[in-house]
């Protein structure tokens, strides 16, 4: 038992706030057990930049822009199973709450038009990952196996999810872990 | 003696007249449904509540309930059925709820919760559906209507004013105020109508009360749905006690 191999797990954020990546902190003291069956591969909590090979990549936020698409594909391509993690992940959440305008519309406004801006100029630098025309959940994007719903999932919800996967259970949440808010 | 069916391998008395749902509902059987609503003539739209009767499915808020029948409800064919039922739902609107007022009361959400549905798949709709917040007391957002036309139903049989309709067919159809400019505040809808009772989602919301139940006592987080519905469902008198 003490040698089995532990699993690899990658986490990111894309169009999200990080509260989710909160919540899989708020599982507080079980995080010890947790690293007993587990390691991290690209997460915010290592700061590796770059996915490798896994066993599970967990994304937080939906697909805002060119940056997110890509970042996806490496986690889809990497990991043998891909979660994704709260509202936006799952349907867009806040950001999508853009769709039904139009994004030179919005840009305008936020850079150009609003009251108080003193030469502002929608920003253009390279470096700058391109915005999509829509704001898109994970799974329009590449095929995601599991949704971990919730504005952000409770620890706990993560907790049970993950228990449940590792051990080869199909997870469930049920009454009082499920939450779409 | 009165009649029975079988619904699930359990023998359902009835009376005349009940259907499937009411006298499943009447004798501590749940069935989930979304726009049966026990006070209205059953409507028969959003498919929530069908069952197999004798092999062939049907929607057991409309179905008559007859001696003998043999009906299957809680089998994972139909509930797989359902949470593709509301799936096509939470897609098709915009339904966000971490900014929801009616979060945690929500019919919709509850029965996403009690069907064990995670996400909505699908291609999100996002569709453009305009507030309406003309009226001084009630807000109408119509991003989360899912047609169940119980607030056509109760506004025109118990409030008799007719303030709401479904216009459009297919996917056009959509919820619209009965007044020549379109807007709640020309119409004589009052917050003491029915027709606010009645939405099981967040569409139709007094102003001003929002958030007022904190997140731990919303009706939902205290038991599931499939709980509370056998809660609201008409009791025989005190007294009778079915076999």
């Amino acid at each position: 038992m003490t040698d089995k191999k532990k699993l690899r797990i990658a986490t990111t954020s894309l169009a999200g706030c990080f509260g989710c990546h909160m919540s899989i902190l708020d599982i507080d003291e079980r995080l010890f057990p947790l690293l007993e069956l587990v390691e991290f591969d690209r997460s915010p909590i290592t700061d590796i930049k770059h996915c490798g090979p896994c066993d599970i990549g967990i994304v937080e936020g939906g697909i805002c822009n060119a940056e997110n698409v890509h970042v996806l594909r490496e986690f889809r391509k990497n990991c043998k199973v891909l979660i994704a993690i709260g509202a936006c992940a799952i349907n867009g959440g806040l950001p999508a709450q853009r769709n039904h305008l139009d994004l030179s519309a919005c840009l305008t406004e936020v850079y150009l038009t609003e009251p108080g801006l003193i030469h502002g100029h929608i920003p253009n630098d390279p470096e700058l990952p391109l915005p999509l025309d829509k704001v898109h959940p994970l799974h329009e994007v590449v095929k995601v196996d599991y949704f971990i719903p919730g504005c952000p999932p409770s620890g706990d919800a993560i907790w049970k999810f993950l228990t449940d996967l590792i051990s080869g259970k199909t997870p469930e949440l049920g009454h009082g872990l499920i939450h779409y808010d | 003696m009165t009649d029975t069916f079988q619904l699930d391998g359990v023998a359902v008395p009835f009376e005349p007249g009940q259907t499937v749902m009411q006298a499943a509902l009447a004798a501590d059987h749940y069935i989930p449904h979304l726009c049966y609503h026990p006070e209205f003539k059953p409507h028969g739209s959003c498919k929530l509540c069908t069952v197999k009767v004798n092999g062939r499915t049907m929607a057991s808020c409309t179905m008559p309930a007859e001696a003998g029948l043999e009906v299957e409800s809680e089998i994972e064919e139909l509930n797989a059925l359902r949470r593709t039922l509301v799936q096509m739902l939470f897609a098709e609107g915009n339904h966000f709820c971490p900014s929801c007022e009616k979060s945690g009361n929500c019919m919709l959400q509850a029965l996403g919760y009690d069907l064990e549905v995670h996400a909505a798949g699908f291609r999100h709709q996002y569709p453009d559906r305009p507030l309406d917040a003309s009226h001084p007391d009630i807000l109408l957002d119509f991003n989360r209507c899912i047609l169940c036309e119980l607030c056509v139903r109760a506004s025109s049989e118990v409030d008799g004013k007719n303030v709401f309709a479904l216009a459009g067919r297919g996917n056009n159809k959509h919820l619209i105020v009965n007044a020549e400019s379109g807007q709640l505040k020309d119409t004589d809808i009052a917050l003491s109508d029915k027709a606010m009772q009645v939405c099981p989602v967040g569409v139709i919301l007094p102003k001003r009360v929002g958030f007022s139940q904190p997140i731990g006592e919303r009706r939902y987080d205290a038991s599931p749905i499939s709980a509370q519905a056998l809660e609201d469902a008409p009791r025989p008198p005190s007294g009778v006690e079915h076999d």
